[in-house]
């Protein structure tokens, strides 16, 4: 399931970012080259940060960025960008963030399949230390490819 | 015995809820309850009929009128998080 979306193409270790607003907006580029969605969905994920707060950083140096289906979306898309040096959200529980998921959703359901496959791999503190230590996109498709 | 309604609310509805809501569905399960669980958007959870809600902290302040428990959780991925703090609320609910 998650090898099928998270292709190499939708993966990027250790950027360099200023600050959440590059992290948000580099997790959006990787969606949009792949024509996941459009450029002004990517302005959709920061303003939704912007308007309702850190609240998608729902764990630990994770964040869950998207904006709505309405924003701009040409098929249902996720990402996954690794921090070469964390940056804050204004989360007070869950500062600094390492990873960030993004996606896009065309509707209420058919992304949620992959979604629950995502947050199954990282429920395992194994699986987002392996996330956030690899210098190889090969070595995080290896290890979607043993997830079911 | 009642079937509650537990709410999970983020943003939108459709990620970060969905993820808690995940957590929320093994955790009872482990503890065998039986529950309707769903996730709502921001705009309209107030409207929604619910027992109980679990949500973020950023979240919690659109409840504050409300008369419904309302559960915190930093960490939506952490099994042992929902346990500690919602199962007992839920327990009591039952038992109500």
């Amino acid at each position: 399931m998650l090898d099928k979306y998270l292709t190499a193409d939708m993966i990027q270790l250790k950027v360099e970012v200023e600050d959440w607003e590059g992290a948000v907006r580099a997790g959006g580029q990787l969606l949009y080259q792949a024509e996941k969605c459009t450029p002004g969905y990517i302005d959709a994920m920061v303003r939704t940060v912007n308007e309702m707060g850190p609240y998608m950083v729902l764990a630990p140096g994770l964040a869950l960025a998207h904006a709505r289906p309405e924003d701009g979306v040409n098929q249902v898309g996720l990402s996954l960008v690794t921090l070469k040096t964390p940056v804050n959200f204004g989360s007070a529980a869950n500062d600094p963030v390492e990873l960030v998921i993004s996606f896009c959703a065309v509707d209420r359901e058919s992304h949620v399949d992959v979604l629950k496959a995502m947050a199954f791999f990282l429920r395992e503190e194994d699986n987002q230390r392996l996330l956030r230590e690899a210098e190889t996109v090969e070595e995080v498709l290896g290890a979607f490819r043993i997830q079911v | 015995m009642k079937e509650l309604r537990i709410m999970t609310v983020c943003g939108f509805g459709l990620g970060t809820s969905l993820v808690l809501k995940m957590t929320v569905d093994d955790v009872l399960q482990k503890n065998n309850i039986r529950a309707n669980t769903f996730c709502s958007d921001a705009d309209t959870a107030v409207g929604q009929r619910f027992d109980l809600v679990i949500t973020s902290r950023e979240m919690e302040n659109l409840f504050k009128n409300v008369p419904q428990p309302v559960v915190v959780v930093d960490n939506f991925l952490s099994a042992e998080e929902v346990q500690e703090k919602a199962i007992p609320v839920i327990l009591k609910m039952m038992e109500g």
